[in-house]
């Protein structure tokens, strides 16, 4: 009996010990602040704002960005550099990082209790909306209005760092940030291979289909793309989604202003589209199986007409093709101003918590004046705002990269990234377009998920 | 045996001694015992089983990880049953079981058993360390590898060609068909290595007269292996068996690397989308409560295995 005693009491006392280490953890508060936190941000935004960080005192500012590859990279060490020798009595810490270690570690940086000053936050629900609700950013619109941002940013641009003040609603009500650089998706060509086609630089999507027919026909792989990577999938739709369901259709959808839904005529035509061009070979073979890197690859060595990526690849692609590839993106119908997908760089945003709002707000504002926009374009950035004597040579992948920026960001043709849709609607979308073109999926099944998705999420809203 | 031997005995010796004292004095000792194993507690608690409570307390909440959370009760882990993804993730890794721990196990036996029939090999010592290499390179470095070799242009697509066999040739990884057994395979030749260095020192273990009894009763290869080889190795298999099931149930860095949970949600696994939710997605209770499934799993599993290996003998 004795002998039998023992493991049971050191099975009692075991079992105590984890009964009360569990306990004690659930009776501590629940996860994340108790609610009211939101509140802290609204006592600053009544005062006067000091433009001049000279007259701080002795000021030590961190901010965390993700300027990792060698133009912003570049461009924002020189730039910090610039502020630190104009105010010598700011320091500034910088934090540079990938954007998905940003992703992931920014969370918990904001929510600790010594934030960085300034961050860069990303668009949408999952990263600027989910900090606007817990109340870690403040909102800048003295500073927009003191700097001007207000009138030198296109409304279009500013909107896609608004929220309203308790996160749920994007685009409409308060500022939370700008950003120095731009981007869109479109569609590098091989100048060569194009002309010894007879075709001309196609302008819509049916000039883009003919050209991919044609391409086919001759032998030559028409689109280099591999969607092993998943992203690559939601700018190859984007493109195709813009000329089908439109301006307002995509925006509907994207922005939750109602009154869309995914499996509207629009978008499940451009998913048969997609498809067809899977079926056809437009595609090539393999390409889930292939990386982006790989295909950007292929494209720059001229195995294949076109390549549908965004701006961020020129540099990738001209040190290997020189003069020979171009950049366009595709208008509805043939003298329109081009309608496709991109934004703008990660926000420049001020956190709640930072004990020097003004300076960091006087700091974002040296990034994107266009003294800063000048330095961007000077490190081969697409600059958000791009100065006017800023010129890249006329025979360039640049040239046309921000002829196509302007013309997209000056003339309302931009649409946002459709990932912005939901938290999970990347997984759900770039998941579903690897179904669709592999044949898993019809292109009316593809869309009831997509729909499904967005429908649960309106609900839990 | 030297284990189990001195049992009777003491267990004898307390049954024999006066009841009062002894009992007394047993539990002063324990408590002194106690107070040894306080440090190792100590960190246990603080490193292990508070987290471990968090964990549990953060799955009954909704919680984007930032802002205030709303209980929620059981609703996350009731989405686990409901939602077709994540049930089809644990799915995809019970396929893996048969990838991590049966085939290289079954294969590393058949290697081990060969071996023995060679009684003594030069530089033994050197090929165990070639086969045992896979487990010490880094699993990113082995999965970035690993792609190359799928990749629809990589070296087994090209041999294939070579041989005549373009026919077969496809994206391995971004293929809906063989996208899961690719990344398997990985792990076949990740964790073969592992379970062939504890059988070839398992059977160094048992004793030769074995062997020599068995040849003399006139036993072949095939009868050697299943009346000496394989009881001998009982110990080894649980081992490698808890250790490559283990590895399947959560793996994770292998799928990051090489298919993101593609093609579609082909290779979704539950320890990815815990990481997804946590971190992509700001589903922090969700993600917890997937990893509470995981964990529990993971201990079901690894207690019905030390279950299969009967007792030590002694009897």
């Amino acid at each position: 009996m004795s002998v039998r005693t023992r493991p049971h009491r050191h099975r009692r006392i075991a079992a105590a010990l984890t009964v009360a280490c569990l306990t004690a953890a659930a009776a501590a508060c629940a996860p994340g602040p108790s609610g009211g936190s939101s509140a802290d941000s609204t006592d600053n935004s009544a005062k006067p704002v000091s433009t001049d960080p000279a007259k701080a005192g002795k000021v030590t500012l961190t901010e965390w960005d993700q300027n990792t590859d060698p133009g912003t990279n570049a461009s924002t060490a020189a730039l910090n550099k610039a502020f630190m020798q104009k105010y010598p009595n700011v320091t500034i810490k910088r934090v540079s990082r990938s954007f998905s270690d940003l992703k992931t570690t920014l969370k918990l940086a904001l929510s600790s209790a010594n934030p960085p000053d300034v961050v860069q936050a990303n668009q949408g629900y999952p990263d600027m909306g989910a900090f606007v609700k817990a109340g870690l950013l403040q909102p800048v619109d003295r500073y927009a209005k003191t700097y001007g941002w207000n009138t030198s940013f296109p409304s279009q641009l500013l909107d896609l760092n608004r929220f309203s003040a308790d996160g749920k609603t994007w685009k409409t009500g308060n500022l939370y940030g700008v950003s120095q650089t731009g981007e869109i998706v479109g569609i590098y060509y091989n100048k060569a291979k194009l002309q010894s086609l007879g075709l001309s630089v196609p302008t819509t999507l049916q000039e883009f289909e003919t050209a991919l027919a044609k391409a086919k026909a001759s032998g030559l792989q028409p689109i280099s793309y591999g969607d092993a990577d998943k992203s690559p999938g939601i700018h190859i739709f984007g493109v195709i989604q813009a000329a089908t369901a439109g301006k307002d259709g995509v925006r509907k959808l994207v922005f939750n202003t109602g009154g869309a839904k995914w499996t509207d005529p629009g978008t499940l035509k451009a998913a048969t589209t997609l498809r067809s061009w899977a079926d056809k070979g437009y595609l090539g073979s393999g390409f889930n199986g292939q990386s982006e890197d790989q295909a950007v690859a292929s494209f720059a060595q001229g195995k294949a007409l076109f390549l549908v990526d965004g701006t961020w690849q020129a540099a990738v692609v001209e040190p290997k093709m020189k003069q020979n590839v171009g950049f366009t993106a595709l208008s509805p119908a043939a003298g329109q101003p081009p309608l496709t997908q991109g934004g703008e760089g990660l926000a420049w945003a001020v956190t709640s918590k930072s004990k020097h709002p003004d300076v960091a707000a006087a700091y974002i504002n040296f990034l994107v004046d266009q003294q800063g926009m000048q330095v961007s374009a000077d490190h081969g950035n697409l600059p958000a705002l791009p100065p006017a004597d800023h010129k890249p040579a006329a025979d360039s992948v640049y040239a046309g990269v921000l002829d196509e920026w302007k013309a997209v960001s000056q003339k309302d043709g931009l649409l946002p990234y459709l990932d912005y849709t939901t938290p999970t609607f990347y997984d759900t979308l770039t998941a579903g377009v690897q179904e669709l073109t592999a044949g898993q999926l019809t292109p009316a099944k593809f869309t009831d998920q997509l729909q499904s998705d967005y429908a649960s999420f309106q609900q839990s809203k | 045996m030297a284990v189990t031997a001195p049992r009777p005995t003491a267990r004898n010796r307390r049954a024999d001694a006066p009841s009062g004292r002894p009992a007394r004095r047993r539990g002063r000792i324990q408590w002194k015992g106690y107070l040894y194993a306080l440090p190792a507690l100590a960190v246990l608690t603080a490193f292990l089983l508070v987290p471990l409570g968090q964990l549990v307390q953060i799955s009954l909440y909704h919680w984007d990880g930032v802002s205030a959370s709303t209980w929620a009760g059981l609703a996350n882990y009731t989405e686990i049953a409901r939602n077709p993804q994540l049930r089809a993730g644990f799915l995809h890794s019970f396929v893996l079981i048969l990838f991590f721990a049966v085939f290289p196990i079954v294969l590393a036996l058949l290697l081990a058993a060969v071996t023995t029939r060679a009684s003594r090999l030069r530089g033994v010592s050197f090929f165990r360390a070639l086969i045992f290499l896979p487990q010490v390179v880094a699993m990113v470095v082995t999965a970035t590898a690993w792609t190359a070799i799928y990749a629809p242009d990589g070296i087994l697509n090209t041999a294939l060609r070579t041989i005549g066999l373009k026919a077969v040739t496809r994206p391995w990884l971004g293929d809906f068909s063989t996208a899961l057994p690719a990344v398997g395979l990985i792990g076949t030749w990740l964790e073969i290595g592992l379970c062939l260095v504890l059988f070839t020192a398992g059977i160094g273990q048992i004793p030769a007269e074995l062997y020599e009894a068995a040849r003399i009763d006139g036993a072949g290869v095939v009868r050697e292996f299943f009346a000496v080889t394989l009881p001998g190795l009982r110990g080894q298999i649980t081992v490698a068996l808890t250790l490559t099931v283990i590895a399947a149930l959560r793996t994770f860095d292998l799928v990051y690397v090489a298919t993101h949970g593609g093609p579609g949600n082909a290779t979704s696994l539950p320890a990815f989308e815990v990481y997804n939710r946590a971190f992509g997605t700001g589903q922090v209770g969700s993600a917890c409560a997937i990893a509470v499934v995981l964990t529990v799993l993971i201990l079901i599993v690894t207690i019905l295995i030390t279950k299969l290996q009967p007792k030590e003998d002694g009897t």
